[in-house]
């Protein structure tokens, strides 16, 4: 799902054409690919970037919910948050095993890949740049962000990549949830105080353009970049960022509105001629900003995993000490 | 009331009809509920800042069984008379809370939004010195004269063991692994020492509760808990246990439970009629 940013470059010759025919029929009769199967450098290098993309967001996307698990409301809302966020930290660990696995061949470790997140070299998904500044920030990162991140890994639940695909089986079953709880938050907001129903449409209101952002530009002039071919030749997606939008307007808007709430955009509608929703393109300059962690909270975030990884140093090398000396 | 050796009190009706008993009962799982729900709390700021991702996801599960915990208690509370769970984990000053002073610590330097320098040491030392003491509580409450509490510790013990044993590996494995590890442990355990002695209080009430047999005495705990303590620490019981903030049974409490206080119910104080 955040095929769209790139780092690195991936371009190297195929060893050996015959493998490599091999490996597309392969992939044309929709095999799965295991870990120690041959597969051409692009497929790898590809899966890498995504998959340590999708795992580095899952837990960097921990950090601007769990502003709200302390302050939580209830004792059932503060259970129930601290759940969601303890899943995407589990899904976070899922998917970089599945990227360290592929990163073997390269003599690369999650200590690189935490590192180069440090270093500004591995991005994180564009809507965990962003504030929570209110507690209908937390339902609606829930209900939301879950929401479209739902739509885009269940565009690749048969991906040809083995161990992928079945961690994707295991986070969508999770994301099920997730989004209930997130939806959970909302209903009461909504049908709450007038206190909860500002709180809640402000919140939709700053949401709205990262939400937009969040599936990435539908063509590569847009931002010079994408991936998106790639992926579909090598049958890791099937759709297009446009189609992943339009499937998620398809299926919130209709939600949006039936509780009342509006989106900050006054052209919003359904074009019945084109069968697809017309809105206004947020800004993509600012969306570009944002992934190179120039957004409105990027430096906080890192400088919280920072912290976390070097304040625990001791702690990792009395482990590593541990292990050996027993 | 007088009761006899093997009287029980089966319903929380049945423990309102005696005033002093139901004082003593009320105080007996407050102090239980304080404890599991301000050291949960301390728990929920860790997370995302755990030393590796694993130890996040496990530690956030200890954390929400332990919040889970306090929960329940809260809940016999309000079977009792008082206010509803949410109420008295979201509203009570810190004056009434009744938690052992050095659960409300904070975790280190800083604010978990910002510039979080918490001391994994702390941690370690202060969830082990906690849940060997939990153990021995709770044992002891499954004997307890009211019921419907010591149904609710033996459901919490079936699954305590596993955070005991949680923290226990972490303590071993630190204790023993360099010589930074093993100092700044000791650090803490030195300075939990100074700060843990009104663990094993039973605050203004003891002496009814050990005379309705709601819970063992005060000295009974204590030495139960320093022994289940020297299995992993020989050293420990031998050091002098203070208590230098006083007594957190008696609702002596530190700035640090306000900060916490504040941040647990920002959202909940925002809007008092609110539904959530
Ligand atoms: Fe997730
Ligand atoms: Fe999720």
């Amino acid at each position: 799902m955040y095929h769209y940013i790139e780092y690195g470059s991936s371009e190297s010759p195929h060893e050996d054409q015959e493998k490599y025919e091999r490996f597309m029929e392969r992939i044309e009769a929709g095999e799965k690919i295991e870990a120690d199967d041959w597969m051409p450098d692009d497929y790898r290098q590809s899966l890498i970037k995504l998959i340590s993309m999708h795992g580095i967001s899952e837990i960097m996307g921990a950090l601007p919910e769990k502003e709200w698990v302390p302050k939580a409301p209830t004792l059932k809302r503060k259970l129930g948050i601290m759940a969601k966020v303890q899943d995407e930290m589990g899904h976070g660990q899922l998917l970089l095993r599945v990227a360290e696995d592929l990163m073997k061949p390269y003599g690369k470790t999650r200590k690189d890949l935490i590192e180069n997140l440090l270093k500004g070299d591995l991005k994180f998904h564009n809507v965990f740049h962003m504030p929570t500044r209110t507690w209908a920030d937390a339902g609606m990162v829930g209900w939301l962000v879950d929401g479209a991140a739902i739509i885009s890994q269940t565009n690749m639940l048969d991906a040809s990549y083995g161990p992928y695909q079945r961690a994707l089986q295991r986070i969508c079953q999770e994301e099920v949830f997730h989004a209930q709880h997130g939806e959970a938050i909302i209903m009461a907001l909504a049908e709450g105080t007038e206190h909860q129903r500002d709180i809640l449409q402000e919140s939709l209101n700053r949401w709205w353009p990262s939400l937009l952002m969040f599936f990435g530009p539908s063509t590569a002039d847009t931002t010079g970049t994408s991936k998106q071919d790639i992926m579909i030749k090598y049958k890791i997606r099937k759709s297009n960022n446009e189609e992943l939008r339009q499937a998620f307007l398809d299926k919130y808007l209709p939600r949006v509105f039936s509780l009342g709430l509006t989106v900050p955009d006054e052209t919003v509608h359904y074009d019945e001629e084109k069968g697809q929703w017309v809105y206004q393109q947020p800004d993509w300059n600012e969306f570009k900003q944002i992934i190179k962690n120039n957004g409105p909270r990027s430096k906080e975030r890192l400088r919280l995993r920072e912290i976390a990884y070097k304040n625990n140093c001791w702690v990792r090398e009395a482990l590593s000490k541990e292990a050996v000396g027993s | 009331m007088e009761r006899g050796e093997e009287e029980m009190i089966e319903s929380a009706e049945k423990a309102k009809q005696d005033p002093i008993y139901l004082n003593a009962l009320k105080d007996l799982i407050y102090q239980l509920a304080d404890d599991d729900f301000i050291i949960s709390f301390r728990g929920s700021e860790w997370l995302g800042l755990a030393p590796h991702i694993e130890e996040d996801v496990a530690f956030s599960s200890i954390t929400q069984n332990t919040m889970g915990h306090a929960l329940m208690f809260y809940n016999l509370l309000e079977e009792l008379g008082e206010p509803e769970a949410d109420q008295l984990a979201h509203e009570r000053q810190s004056n009434v809370r009744k938690n052992a002073i050095y659960f409300e610590k904070k975790n280190g330097e800083g604010h978990y939004t910002e510039e979080p320098y918490y001391d994994w040491a702390l941690t370690v030392v202060r969830n082990f010195l906690y849940e060997t003491f939990k153990k021995v509580k709770l044992e002891a409450i499954t004997k307890s004269s009211y019921q419907p509490l010591a149904n609710v510790a033996g459901k919490v013990l079936m699954e305590q063991p596993y955070h005991l044993a949680h923290w226990k590996i972490w303590f071993n494995q630190l204790y023993h692994s360099t010589d930074e590890a093993h100092e700044r442990l000791q650090a803490r355990l030195l300075e939990a020492s100074e700060e843990i002695g009104d663990v094993y209080e039973l605050g203004h009430h003891a002496t009814e509760m050990e005379h309705f047999e709601l819970m063992i005495s005060e000295g009974t705990l204590r030495e139960r808990w320093l022994n289940e303590v020297s299995k992993t620490i020989q050293e420990f019981p031998s050091i002098d246990i203070g208590k230098k903030f006083g007594s957190g049974r008696e609702g002596d409490h530190t700035p640090d439970l306000n900060q916490a206080l504040e941040i647990l119910s920002e959202v909940y104080e925002s809007d008092k009629d609110a539904v959530w």
